[in-house]
């Protein structure tokens, strides 16, 4: 694998933090409750984050939001140029008719996964909307996509990547601007980095899934 | 570029270990696809899929158009009928018309062993052997694999008993050699008239006696016998092999507690298995072919996948 160069860290474990709580404060707001939403968050980085500001929902409304993940590579729109052979599993454990969705992702770039996001969750039914909560908006848009929820806007440019470290898959949190070479392709970030062994990575993710485990869906 | 080291899939060898794990991982996924209430994925718009199967097949054509489709690749289905192999056209001929029609994967049957390799020298389409005489069928290895997966979490150390027509068997052709090479140990079981005239070369342990190891199988795996073929009496009748090889209450009882009984179907109840045995294992026999259409859309993503330069056309 590809070691980058850090270049600079645009948010800390804390930063991060608060970030997530305003953006739980603002879904609440923004739908009036808890009630009619669910959460579905992108593998690898989206869905952990989307356990993550389920658990502040509740902490702030009592009220447990379904939860779900989404493996978008077969919605890409390169699928002819590169697939990645690495795949995640689908798991969204609730019916999306008449749902408010809120699609959440580490960062957002192009839209182009955004796009097959939403291609993605129209297979599953039909939500009564869809709003997206993104941790980093990094600007570069290739398509008619915006975040409604926000953590941080970060300048960058194109041969740098924005990526966020997680402290329960990754050793360490915070969202760094590394240096990449031009023309290189990186799909999602792999879990675990160099800092843990992948089993004790698979058992936190295993742990944090499991939130939505008692979830009860009223339909 | 593809995900897997191998262009086309003309027999099992030409996957690696990982390239094995990485089809019967992504056919994981497409797995819960297809347990979606719409199942269709966008992935493979635009491209097209021929299926050429000159011998007759339902399940696996129609598990392959199945997987075309799920997909969104347009899939076309050829049939000897509607070929034009019937009026004369050479293999050769067959490939480079296919090709002048931008065709992206065949996938072909043929009842000629190396068919699919010809394809492939003439063609610019991904090939995958649907079948090829009595030489390979990897797909059904594949889904055989997935099955086994499933159910035991692996394959090292694993016992497979492989029994009935292995002479003439295209299933282990491809199964035998891929189960090796993940670890398991595989005994070929039939009479000397069912086994090639050199078993020792068949690269696998064979025995004549089901009962002598039934009690040590993982997995009991019968190939169907072709009734059509009865006439060249490989064994006196039917009933015979029933009663030597065929998988009845009895045996049922005789075999270890978690053994898995798989078949490539179709069944010939009352042959390879009594029609109580057949019931028994009808859950794991129907797996398999369920698993069939998410090996086979696996195999269609990684091979088509990466497969295009980035550069405009």
């Amino acid at each position: 694998m590809v070691r980058l160069e850090t270049k600079s860290v645009v948010m800390d474990a804390q930063a991060i933090d608060r970030a997530l709580t305003r953006i739980s404060h603002e879904i609440l707001e923004t739908n009036k409750g808890a009630h009619s939403i669910a959460l579905i968050g992108i593998v690898t980085r989206g869905d952990l984050l989307a356990l993550n500001l389920a658990k502040r929902i509740e902490q702030i409304e009592g009220v447990r939001v379904p939860v779900g993940s989404l493996d978008i590579s077969f919605y890409r729109d390169d699928i002819a140029l590169h697939i990645s052979p690495e795949l995640h599993t689908t798991n969204i454990p609730f019916s999306v008719d008449g749902r408010t969705i809120v699609l959440v992702d580490d960062v957002l770039y192009t839209g182009r996964t955004i796009r097959a996001a939403l291609d993605a969750i129209m297979d599953y039914g039909r939500p009564a909307a869809i709003q997206l909560a993104v941790l980093i908006d990094r600007g570069h848009r290739e398509l008619p996509i915006r975040a409604d929820f926000v953590g941080k806007n970060v300048p960058s440019a194109r041969t740098e990547q924005v990526r966020l470290f997680l402290a329960e898959v990754d050793g360490r949190s915070g969202v760094e601007i590394l240096q990449s070479s031009p023309g290189e392709h990186i799909g999602a970030a792999p879990l675990g980095a160099q800092n843990l062994e992948s089993d004790e990575t698979a058992d936190q993710v295993q742990k944090l899934r499991s939130y939505t485990d008692d979830v009860e869906v009223d339909e | 570029m593809g995900a897997l080291t191998t262009e086309h899939l003309l027999n099992i060898e030409d996957l690696n270990v990982e390239d094995i794990h990485t089809v019967l991982d992504t056919a994981l996924s497409f797995k819960e696809v297809n347990e979606r209430t719409i199942k269709k994925l966008p992935t493979l718009r635009g491209r097209t899929v021929i299926n050429l199967f000159l011998e007759p097949s339902t399940r696996t054509r129609t598990s392959f158009e199945i997987a075309a489709k799920r997909l969104s690749a347009d899939a076309i289905n050829m049939s000897p009928a509607a070929s034009a192999t019937v009026k004369g056209e050479s293999l050769v001929d067959t490939a480079k018309t296919l090709d002048a029609m931008d065709c992206d994967l065949l996938v072909i049957r043929h009842r000629y062993a190396g068919a699919p390799y010809i394809m492939s020298q003439n063609m610019r389409a991904h090939i995958i052997n649907g079948g090829d005489g009595k030489h390979q069928h990897p797909t059904q290895a594949l889904l055989d694999l997935f099955t086994i997966r499933e159910r035991f979490g692996g394959f090292e150390g694993l016992k497979v008993g492989i029994v009935g027509d292995i002479a003439h068997s295209r299933v282990f052709g491809s199964l035998a050699p891929a189960l090796k090479l993940l670890g398991a140990s595989v005994t070929a079981i039939a009479p000397a008239t069912l086994l090639p005239a050199r078993p020792d070369l068949l690269g696998a342990g064979y025995i004549h006696d089901l009962d002598e190891v039934l009690g040590h199988l993982d997995v009991v795996y019968l190939l169907r016998i072709q009734k059509e073929r009865i006439d060249q009496a490989p064994f006196p009748s039917l009933r015979e092999y029933a009663r030597l090889y065929g998988i009845n209450r009895d045996r049922l009882g005789r075999m270890k507690k978690d053994a898995i009984l798989m078949h490539p179907g179709p069944v010939n109840r009352g042959v390879e298995l009594t029609f109580e045995a057949v019931d028994t294992a009808a859950n794991l026999l129907l797996y398999q072919v369920n698993a069939g259409v998410a090996v086979r859309m696996a195999l269609m993503y990684l091979l088509l996948g990466g497969d295009r330069d980035g550069t405009l056309a």
